[in-house]
């Protein structure tokens, strides 16, 4: 079968370890030969099937604030659910106002008087790289309460990001000691220096569609320049956050440093972007949050603002292009998560000439797609994270019927219970359908056609967005064409969805403001200071 | 006497032997040639002012390489701040000539040349616009100092020569712009690539104009994006000659497009403008608050801002004090006390405090007040009459709060927007004139008694420009260094504006840094190129 071929092909063009194989969510699908699809009547039975019940305790529902588990300061909390069956998980401490306060104080603390700022970059390092071999050693449990809160299959949240937080952590703690910062040449008699500080506490804000992940992306490079953080997860998942944050206490890290808030974008989200002592905010999520939270920003105290927003990246298919690879990474890219992925390759343009066969192999791929509990063995698939987003993707499959794309397979929910939703392929979709322009954050694939490069070059431009790109062709000079021309922050040539801890990610345009992992990360976490003092008799300028 | 031997010592800190360009807005060094002149406190003032030897020909906006009205036809008039007496009218840019600006812009970075030129041809047509500023050096500076009212010696001899040493230096980044290749986790090929943003806003200030206009439009220009630039209402005519000579370089229709304007409406337009890929901004706080809204709001274009200031200049027990003096006193009163990185806050240690205060007052009462065009004056009119009305009010504010006035606290004169140089003692950190951005020749001397309590009142300030610390301690010096919240600590020297140097604030004085190797990434888009290795020879 095809669908067997590409997914070998697909694992050969990543590496073979699993930490590595970052996101290649395809390579599983030959396992699951034996398991449920969609469209068949066995779908019903398995959603019927009792959920496989998790084995992890639930034992971090407080705030972590200056290294006590602690209530929210009004007592209340909040119901975190599991997406496969909409029953409540846990109750959280919600924070608000207060609560935020109170972070804030501890962060501004251990930053002020320290000790973490005051430590070297070896002893800081050295707690970043514990938790990174606590984190392998909890792997299973994490990866557990990962897919329980979230609903990602267990193999992805297990084998694939789980590791990779290890990886980027240790990654971060390399960091921690090289920040460098510059002796300049002068025009005249004067050294100059410039020292490359921390900037503060910093205030971050992750999404739910890779908690950990964003955890990782966030903590990993502020801890490793020097701040202290205050960090409020999304409410849909705000239990792995809080894991992971005992565990870096258990490695060392001081009181403080570290301060996780449970609750909700309007009230604690708002509270920290606006907050007077907090020094920088990064901010992962909608583009319409993300606007809300620079303004927050720049009606307060002018922090600085890193932004990772929206997306509706275009996944390019020339007419050179092998298509058995690229019918798989298309499926990969958009279906990957649930289709929940900031760059999701979410607008297919596929060259004319190959465009009536990558739609049926895409259809029959996505008809292969193994959806069901995240919990088992094989699956592809699960619930999207909750109802309000399970229904707004509902919207737009409508919306793409009554704009008269093609419906080739999917369009419903999958099952009767939990947010599953049946992978959804579009065809003869056109660039003014809503379909094609807002970010759907689901798995439905809509799948426009192509007739040359300038064309598809300015098509794929065409948006509010510029987060990722995919480029398939085997012609260098039309790599290099679309490389330079598309106006995305990431450009996969015959791949998508490398994310390894060195390659930085971030949007052009209303996709978001700077970049993060790689090098360029750091910078979002440094102030730079320019230190200048005479030079008497220098023996070289 | 003390202030010549200090102005000396000056003129050693900075480099003598390379010419006026290293010499880098060093006002002190000209006092000693002006002894013949009068003091802030005679009447010099109703001496007729000296006709400036230029004419102002460049009024309209300059859009697509051509010189055009404004689209509403409207006008606004430039003034003389000596005498308050019109130069010119001058095109008055609102969201229209915003508009057919951008789409010039635009369609130059879209469509080419700029970013398509190699960048070695980018760097050509920047070292022969230095060139040509080099050659209109004097019509510039007259110009310059025309509209802004800052002596025209520092002018001619620091901040021209300054305007073209730093288009050399951005001409010799437009071909060093490397991108990176990056070590993968697996079989990938990964580089990095740093690409041109796109069309740059830039809004830039009325006390520096062309030295502003150097460090918005050089990095811009060298990292391949093409520009809208909205100068500031009060001085709109020396970009629009330096953008003149530009074109005469050869730089492409459509690259640097000039509009002159008022913030609420062509700024405003700039800066929410949804084709406009990114803005940077120089000026108030206030203002910068409000311009990232503006960005937030339209289409989340990456902004630089670079704001006020409340910089704190620490003098410890063991400074050379005459030194001190000499610099604090350049610190605050240079360029009319009209610098975003003023030495505002002067915090003297109390076994020296009353030693320079002396000095700071007398320094203070021997500067050179006049007008601008005359040999010698270090110290002409404010900049408008809002300016001017404000510092008077802030000086009032000082002597209603009880601090003790030292000197001046009046304009200087009857006519044109000049003060007295002015110095208070005995300031207290509450005061208003402890906390708030003057933009004056006021200066305000505060006592301290350790290290620790100044470290906490230095950073005790919404703003984070810059600091100036003196002492002869290499452990006091190292120690002050790393505690102050500030983008810039200058030891034992205050306002070296080399161009390799960054420049932007801590704080609530700004975002990004400008000037050196840092000025690049304003104007840089990274991009992640990722494609799979078969059968790598290394990884």
């Amino acid at each position: 079968m095809a669908a067997r071929r590409i997914s070998s092909l697909l694992s050969r063009s990543f590496t073979s370890g699993s930490v590595s194989a970052l996101f290649s969510g395809g390579r599983n699908s030959s396992l699951g030969r034996g398991i449920s699809r969609y469209n068949s009547t066995t779908a019903a039975a398995t959603a019927a099937e009792g959920p496989i019940i998790p084995s992890v305790a639930v034992n971090y529902t407080q705030l972590l604030i200056n290294g006590q588990f602690v209530d929210a300061a009004s007592g209340k909390t909040f119901p975190t659910y599991d997406p496969r069956t909409g029953e409540v998980i846990a109750h959280v401490a919600e924070g608000d106002l207060d609560d935020i306060n109170r972070a804030v104080s501890a962060a501004r603390k251990a930053f002020d008087e320290g000790p973490w700022p005051k430590m070297t970059a070896y002893e800081r390092s050295r707690i970043m790289l514990r938790f990174a071999d606590l984190i392998d050693k909890h792997n299973d449990e994490i990866a557990t309460l990962e897919t329980w809160d979230n609903g990602k299959p267990y193999e992805q949240a297990a084998k694939i990001e789980v590791p990779m937080v290890a990886r980027l952590f240790r990654y971060y703690a390399g960091w921690a000691d090289k920040i460098h910062g510059l002796v300049v040449p002068a025009d005249g008699q004067h050294h100059v220096q410039t020292l490359h500080e921390p900037i503060g506490v910093a205030g971050q804000i992750i999404p739910w569609n890779f908690p950990l992940l964003m955890f990782a992306w966030k903590v990993g490079p502020a801890l490793a320049c020097g701040n202290t953080v205050v960090i409020k997860t999304a409410e849909q998942t705000p239990l792995t956050a809080l894991y992971a944050a005992k565990l870096l206490h258990e490695a060392g890290l001081p009181e403080g440093v570290l301060n996780v808030i449970s609750g909700f974008g309007p009230t604690a989200g708002a509270a920290l972007a606006s907050h007077m002592d907090v020094d920088k905010l990064a901010f992962t999520g909608s583009t319409d949050t993300g606007k809300i939270v620079l303004e927050l920003a720049a009606r307060s105290n002018l922090k600085p603002v890193t932004l990772e927003l929206g997306g509706k990246s275009p996944f390019i298919i020339c007419e050179d292009a092998d298509i058995d690879n690229a019918v798989e990474l298309a499926h990969f890219a958009l279906f990957f998560n649930q289709g929940q992925c900031c760059c999701a390759g979410s607008r297919t343009y596929v060259h004319e000439r190959v465009y009536d066969e990558f739609v049926e192999k895409a259809k029959a791929r996505a008809v292969k797609r193994l959806v069901g509990d995240p919990f088992k063995g094989g699956i592809e698939q699960g619930p999207q994270v909750d109802s309000e987003q399970f229904e707004k993707i509902l919207k737009y499959i409508r919306y793409g019927i009554q704009s008269g794309a093609t419906l080739e397979t999917g369009g419903d929910r999958f099952g009767t219970k939990g947010y599953y939703i049946q992978p959804t392929v579009f065809s003869n979709v056109t660039d003014e359908m809503l379909i094609a322009k807002d970010e759907i954050f689901g798995p439905v694939q809509s799948i426009l056609k192509f007739k040359d490069l300038d064309e598809v070059i300015h098509r794929a431009n065409s948006t509010r967005y510029g987060l990722a790109a995919g480029v398939f062709t085997q012609n260098i000079d039309t790599a290099n064409i679309l490389t330079r021309a598309l106006r995305a922050g990431s450009v996969w040539i015959n791949c998508f969805d490398i994310f390894d801890a060195a390659i930085p990610f971030g949007g052009y345009k209303m996709s978001g403001i700077g970049r993060e992992k790689g090098i360029y990360s750091l910078n979002n976490y440094l102030q730079v200071k320019a230190v200048v003092t005479p030079l008497k008799n220098p023996a070289w300028l | 006497m003390a202030a010549r031997r200090t102005s000396s010592l000056i003129a050693r800190s900075l480099s003598s032997s390379s010419g006026a360009a290293s010499l880098l807005l060093s006002l002190g060094r000209n006092r000693s040639r002006g002894r013949s002149i009068y003091r802030f406190s005679t009447a010099a003032a109703v001496e007729k002012p000296i006709t400036p030897p230029v004419q102002a020909v460049y009024t309209q906006h300059l859009i697509n390489g051509q010189f055009v009205d404004a689209a509403s036809g409207r006008t606004f008039p430039a003034y003389d701040p000596r005498t308050e007496e019109v130069i010119a009218h001058v095109a008055e840019g609102d969201a229209e000539d915003i508009n057919r600006a951008v789409a010039a812009a635009r369609k130059a970075f879209d469509e080419g040349p700029w970013p398509k030129m190699t960048p070695y041809e980018r760097s050509r047509i920047l070292l022969r616009f230095a060139d040509l500023v080099e050659k209109h050096n004097d019509e510039l500076a007259a110009l310059e100092t025309w509209n802004n009212g800052k002596p025209y010696e520092q002018s001619a001899k620091s901040e021209l020569p300054m305007l073209s040493r730093l288009f050399h230096y951005y001409a010799g980044w437009a071909d060093k712009i490397h991108g990176l290749t990056v070590p993968g986790d697996g079989n990938h090929h990964v580089q990095v690539l740093h690409e041109p943003i796109g069309v740059a806003g830039q809004i830039i200030p009325w006390n520096f104009p062309l030295i502003m206009f150097a460090w918005k439009v050089g990095p811009a220009l060298a990292c391949g994006n093409t520009i809208v630039l909205k100068t500031a209402e009060q001085t709109p005519l020396t970009a629009l000659y330096a953008a003149k000579l530009f074109h005469e370089a050869g730089l492409p229709p459509g690259v640097l497009n000039v509009v002159s304007g008022y913030g609420p409406t062509a700024g405003a337009a700039l800066a929410s403008h949804m084709d406009v890929d990114k803005i940077a901004f120089t000026g108030s706080t206030d203002t910068g608050k409000i311009v990232l809204e503006l960005a937030a709001r339209s289409n989340l274009k990456p902004v630089t801002l670079e704001l006020g200031g409340k910089s704190p200049f620490i003098v410890c027990e063991d400074a050379d004090v005459d030194k001190a003096v000499e610099l604090a006193h350049f610190a605050l009163f240079f360029n009319q006390g009209q610098c975003c990185c003023a030495g505002s806050r002067t915090y003297v240690h109390e076994l020296v405090y009353d030693e320079f205060i002396e000095k700071a007052k007398a320094r203070a009462k021997r500067r050179v007040v006049g007008d601008p065009f005359k040999q010698g004056v270090e110290q002409g009119p404010q900049i408008d009459s809002e300016q001017f009305q404000k510092v008077l009010r802030y000086i009032r504010s000082g002597i209603e709060s009880n601090a003790t006035l030292e000197c001046g606290g009046d304009r200087f004169g009857s006519k044109g927007y000049f003060i007295q140089p002015t110095v208070f003692s005995n300031v207290q950190d509450d005061m208003l004139i402890a906390q708030d951005e003057i933009f004056g020749p006021v200066q305000s001397i505060l006592k301290f008694k350790n290290l620790d309590e100044v470290i906490r009142r230095a950073n005790t300030s919404r703003y984070g420009l810059a600091a100036g610390v003196f002492t002869k301690n290499i452990d006091t010096a190292n120690t002050l260094s790393r505690a102050l919240r500030a983008g810039t600590v200058w030891v034992n020297c205050f306002d070296v504006f080399d161009a390799a140097i960054p420049f932007g604030g801590y704080k609530m004085s700004g975002i990004g840094r400008e000037k050196g190797i840092y000025s690049l990434n304003n104007y840089l888009q990274v991009k992640a190129v990722v494609t799979p290795l078969k059968n790598p020879a290394w990884l």
